[in-house]
């Protein structure tokens, strides 16, 4: 653990205190998600730390709340983009011939289309649900997961080490975990890193643009919609939202590099 | 046939392909997913009969296949339907909204390109010393924050705290460019933000691959000087990766317009995308994501392309 | 800048200090010296010969006459004198005067050293254009002169192409012409023949060498291999991890070594080894294999036959795309053949790898020639040697133990490496525990594909030794497959010479080493430096009156 640069440190911290936030937000949040506290747009007191959105609630409480659900969804979706992505990502490297071609033409496909595009079309037949949501970020990115995972894999498989359990009669399954995976694994977590960020930045573009996680739930992008007429009078609530997105994302950044550093050193397994 | 046109002929037919399966894509999307568009127009309260005068009209009831090729077809021919919610022709609305995107991308690539490429090169003259070290902190702050966010931060400093330029972006065609400019200013910057970061890193990577190369050394081991070893050697090198970079950022800052124009209220094709997809307008959603795709799958084709013609092996062939 | 001394030599080096900043991983980048205080001397026109293994610093000590560090290496100390003028104390404009017009360089890969995208001409005639030693005509008029004296095909037209239109040897000529055309005074050679085929190599040898006679330029010459560096140099230098073992003329040092260093190179691969008669059934029968590659209309073997018999080894040689190594993929299973068939231990092998019974597979291993990519970089040695034991044997806990240290013992390498990683061997050692691995299995035939090639000369010796010594333990019998001739004498009991994907000579190693040759055999024997003086010449001329013969 001494070996951690510092950048890896502050990395680690903010991501572990914003997940915390997430994890119990209604025992750290000074008042009810959806309650109505105050003016319209007070500014910040003792009372209200960050002072009150457009109807009067407490913006820190929406923050607390809203990261908690930004943070959930995102984090599902990159479950399952993983999941998914990396399961057939090893299988069709793994495989090759067609079973390879159609996936990988497949893939190819989906991400002719640009991500957001994809999903807005895809929403305009969709019921917004929060279910919808995740599962489609989630099917979405899994496709760039795929990518990587498969490209890392082929690296590995024409390995003569790969070839050696070839010969020595080895099963598929031994050779995918065993060879395979160890090798396999830094690269793919460090990715999850940037998977995450890119969940947590689509799902507040789409709540932004009322397409997310619908009123009155409150998200990191819903708030910045909610307040955004605050801005032409100088009023900085819908900025909050923007430092806290800019905070987590550096912070899983600094910790990805830092994954993606250390495994590029070839020394086996202690590292 | 000289064996480099058989591969960009190969490449246009893939890009082709690629399109058309994007349509089948977009039109099966919006047709057979679950939701009922007839009952998420009209709403929970339709009565019987008028959802099945809604499907009537809306061509519910015709089978899929021939649906898809009948709007496929009224697509190639520049007849792109008519919207649901207001009964307008989508192709007139779309025109000049396409005409004020692409004018908006359009200012955004011309200061974000050199711009990327000329930090990407500084980036990589002074590698590891403090002006890439800066660059790269500031690029990855602006990779971490959404595109909208980064619009909202720049209207409080820029617009409403500093005064400078306006803070919503309504061009029309009664303006002057000077007056378009001055409107449209703001979201440039947030668009040319956006790209930059992402550009910036990729072309530094595309240099310092190229400067890498044993030929580099070679010229430096002819005593030539950097500027000098730059220009002859790596830049002719690296003209076909800095495309492709340019070429798939481009093709980002496409996207990336769809929020900023909502941001920015920018009558573009963006809000006009979002606006119908929040009112359940399919065939307006199905019109633009089409002509998003075929965007994007150009400017990757492109890409594509240029990396095949600046290829010396495949341009002089054995 | 200090006065020219009059009768001072070309270049003087004294005291370089050589570093190098190093990233282990982990830890904090730290400074290192890789090169501790060198002194030589080289006169105009004289060639040096730099030699040492990987590591022994000797490309960096090239580079420093050029006053250049590649990557984060550095010069760290001493003094380099070229034409009387310290180079490490020249400003950045001197030192660029320097290089490419009185010292110029031939790296080892022409290919990559080429600027892919503009054509050779102009590559070779750059630095003596903007040099100011020649107008444009001047230096193209020169390279065809070179392009012609270096023995490329139409000299007049060749600087016309792009790189990748010429053949390797042909460019690593070019390069030589890129390095001689600004009229230097010195050219840094760096391993300027390794990358190239034998056959190859000897030609582009005696081109530079003709070459370095007729312009009378002083050159390094910068090899890992002795028997190259004597065809071509006045002095030798022998370096060996950043310092100098020792200094002489090439005739003492071939013929009198005096360090015990330089006497193990010299008598490197002089293993004797025995012939050993066959026997009446071959271990392994390789019938009438014709075989391609998925995909292509072109076929790497053709009707390839050859016979190994147990307890003996088989040497597979040839160059670069002779098939060799697709005929070990063949026998292994790895690519089913189009025709032709494969017994071993008298039962008919199944050509396709998964149809194969656990005992053929077990009898069958393979060593390859990357031992760092044939292990994987996540499990320790006990894990890699214990696999094969727990998987044809079941062999667990205690029993499996004990047998890997059993391996590891036989393999030299002893006590405490069970729970090492690959990354914290060395080379040789990376290979020994390779054989372990094939050993654990209780093979009867080993395919051994270029397992020395890639080992620094005295290594490889120690690997080949080792390989005697376990056939005799074990009786294992092995399928050699190798370009190196010198290892084929050291081991082989039988000899088949491989060309186009066809065996072109085959039997006892005597009866193959042993004239009337056919062409391509003799070509092949007669391209193998011998570590003597003026072999080179004598081969030359040996071809030339054979050639008028004809």
């Amino acid at each position: 653990m001494k070996n951690i640069p510092i950048s890896a440190l502050i990395g680690l911290f903010f991501t572990g205190l914003y997940f915390l936030m997430a994890l119990f937000a209604p025992l750290i949040a000074p008042y009810g998600m959806a309650e109505v506290v105050g003016d319209v747009w007070e500014p910040s007191s003792s009372q209200f730390l960050l002072g009150t959105d457009s109807i009067g609630r407490d913006l820190l409480t929406r923050l607390i709340y809203g990261g908690r659900t930004t943070i959930f969804i995102a984090t599902m979706a990159t479950i399952l983009s993983f999941t998914l992505g990396s399961v057939l990502g090893f299988f069709a490297a793994v495989s090759g011939g067609w079973v390879d071609q159609a996936i990988s033409r497949f893939v190819d496909l989906i991400m002719s289309i640009p991500s957001l595009i994809f999903a807005l079309v895809v929403l305009s037949v969709m019921p917004t649900t929060t279910f919808i949501l995740i599962l489609l970020m989630g099917l979405l990115d899994s496709t760039r997961v795929f990518r990587l995972a498969r490209a890392v894999a082929v690296d590995i498989t024409v390995m003569d080490y790969v070839e050696a359990a070839r010969l020595r009669g080895e099963k598929t399954a031994w050779i995918i975990f065993r060879e395979i995976l160890p090798n396999a694994l830094s690269p793919l977590i460090a990715e999850m890193g940037l998977r995450f960020i890119f969940a947590v930045l689509f799902i507040s573009t789409l709540s932004f643009l009322g397409l997310g996680v619908q009123p009155p739930l409150a998200d990191w992008g819903g708030i910045v919609k909610e307040n955004k007429e605050g801005i032409n009078y100088g009023i900085q609530a819908a900025l909050y939202p923007a430092y806290a997105i800019a905070t987590l994302c550096i912070s899983i950044n600094l910790v990805a590099d830092w994954i993606l550093n250390r495994t590029t050193s070839l020394k086996g397994g202690r590292g | 046939m000289h064996p480099i046109l058989k591969l960009i002929a190969q490449r246009v037919a893939l890009g082709l392909m690629l399109l058309f399966a994007a349509s089948i894509l977009i039109f099966g999307g919006t047709m057979l997913l679950p939701g009922d568009v007839a009952q998420q127009i009209l709403g929970q309260s339709a009565t019987p009969e008028s959802l099945a005068n809604m499907r009537a009209e809306l061509g519910l009831n015709d089978p899929p296949v021939a649906r898809y090729f009948q709007w496929l077809g009224g697509f190639l021919q520049g007849d792109l339907g008519t919207a649901l919610t207001n009964g307008r022709d989508i192709a007139e609305s779309l025109g000049g909204r396409l005409k004020n995107t692409l004018f908006l991308a359009f200012w955004a690539a011309l200061i974000s390109v050199p711009l990327a490429i000329f930090l990407g090169l500084l980036a990589v003259r002074y590698k590891d010393r403090i002006p890439d070290k800066l660059i790269s902190a500031v690029t990855l702050t602006t990779i971490s924050i959404p595109e909208f966010m980064i619009g909202y931060v720049l209207i409080y400093w820029v617009s409403i705290q500093m005064g400078w330029f306006s803070s919503v972006a309504i061009i029309n065609d009664s303006m002057s460019l000077g007056q378009k400019l001055n409107a449209i200013a703001i979201p440039v910057m947030v668009l040319t933000l956006v790209v930059l970061a992402h550009m910036m890193r990729m072309t530094r990577a595309a240099i310092l691959n190229v400067m890498q190369s044993a030929y580099i050394e070679t010229a430096e081991l002819k005593g030539m000087g950097m500027l000098k070893i730059i220009a002859k050697h790596a830049f002719p090198n690296a003209i076909a990766p800095i495309v492709n970079v340019v070429m798939i950022n481009l093709a980002y800052l496409v996207v990336g317009v769809v929020v900023v124009e909502v941001v920015f209220a920018y009558p573009g094709m963006g809000q006009y995308l979002v606006d119908h997809v929040a009112k359940r307008d399919v065939p307006v959603v199905q019109a633009c994501g089409l002509i998003f795709a075929a965007v994007y799958i150009g400017l990757n084709l492109i890409a594509d392309i240029v990396s095949i013609l600046a290829n010396p092996r495949l341009r002089h062939p054995k | 800048m200090s006065e020219p001394l009059l009768k001072q030599p070309l270049l003087q080096v004294r005291g370089l200090k050589i570093g190098a900043t190093v990233y282990p991983p982990g830890e904090r980048p730290h400074a290192i010296e890789i090169v501790h205080g060198v002194d030589f001397d080289l006169e105009g026109g004289k060639v040096l010969g730099l030699i040492g293994e990987s590591g022994a610093g000797k490309s960096t000590i090239g580079l420093a006459a050029m006053a250049y560090g590649r990557g984060g290496v550095e010069i760290t100390g001493g003094e380099v004198h070229v034409n009387g003028r310290d180079i490490l104390q020249s400003g950045l404009r001197d030192v660029r005067k320097l290089r490419g017009g009185e010292v110029t360089y031939v790296s080892q890969s022409a290919a990559a050293s080429f600027n892919p995208a503009k054509k050779i001409m102009e590559q070779v005639t750059e630095a003596a254009i903007f040099q100011g030693k020649f107008s444009k005509k001047e230096a193209e008029a020169r390279a065809v002169a070179l392009f012609d004296k270096l023995g490329l095909p139409d000299p007049e037209n060749i600087g016309e192409r792009y790189p990748h239109q010429v053949s390797g040897g042909q460019l690593q000529r070019c390069m030589t012409a890129l390095a001689l055309c600004p009229e230097p005074d010195l050219v840094v050679f760096d391993e300027p023949t390794t990358a190239l085929d034998v056959t190859t190599q000897i030609d582009v040898l005696a081109a530079i060498k003709e070459a370095i006679r007729d312009t009378g330029v002083a050159a390094l010459y910068i090899t890992h291999d002795l028997a190259v560096v004597a065809q071509v140099s006045d002095h030798i230098m022998v370096l060996q991890q950043g310092a100098m073992v020792e200094y002489g003329t090439t005739d003492q040092i071939i013929n009198n070594p005096q360090e015990e260093y330089t006497q193990a190179l010299v008598s490197v691969r002089s293993i004797a080894h025995e012939e050993k008669t066959p026997t009446d059934t071959p271990l392994l029968r390789v019938e009438n294999i014709t075989a391609r590659y998925r995909g292509t209309d072109f076929d790497v073997l053709k009707d390839v036959s050859v016979d190994l018999h147990p307890g003996q080894t088989l040497a597979i040689v040839g160059e670069s795309g002779s098939g060799k190594s697709t005929l070990a993929r063949v026998i292994t299973g790895l690519l089913p053949p189009s025709q032709g068939s494969i017994t071993f231990d008298g039962r008919t092998l199944s050509p396709d790898l998964p149809t194969r019974s656990p005992e053929d597979l077990r009898e069958l291993q393979m060593i390859y020639q990357m031992a760092d990519t044939a292990m994987n970089p996540r499990q320790t040695v006990g894990t890699i040697i214990g696999r094969p034991l727990e998987f044809y044997f079941g062999l667990k806990g205690k029993a499996k133990q004990t047998r890997i240290q059993e391996l590891l013992d036989e393999i030299e390498l002893g006590d405490g490496f069970q729970d090492r990683y690959p990354a914290e061997l060395s080379g040789g050692q990376k290979q020994r525990v390779c054989i372990a691995r094939a050993l654990a299995a209780k093979p009867k035939l080993i395919i051994c594909d270029e397992v020395t090639s890639a080992l620094d000369p005295l290594v490889a010796d120690g690997i080949l030794k080792l390989l005697l010594k376990l056939q005799k333990i074990e009786d294992v019998s092995y399928l050699f497959i190798t370009h190196d001739l010198a290892t084929v004498k050291a081991i082989a009991d039988s000899i088949a010479v491989m060309l186009q994907g066809k065996v072109v000579r085959y039997g006892p190693k005597s009866q193959v080493l042993a004239p009337p040759f056919d062409d391509y055999t003799d070509l092949l024997l007669s391209s193998v430096p011998e570590m003597k003086l003026g072999w080179l010449e004598e081969v030359l001329a040996h071809r030339k009156m054979e050639s008028a013969g004809n």
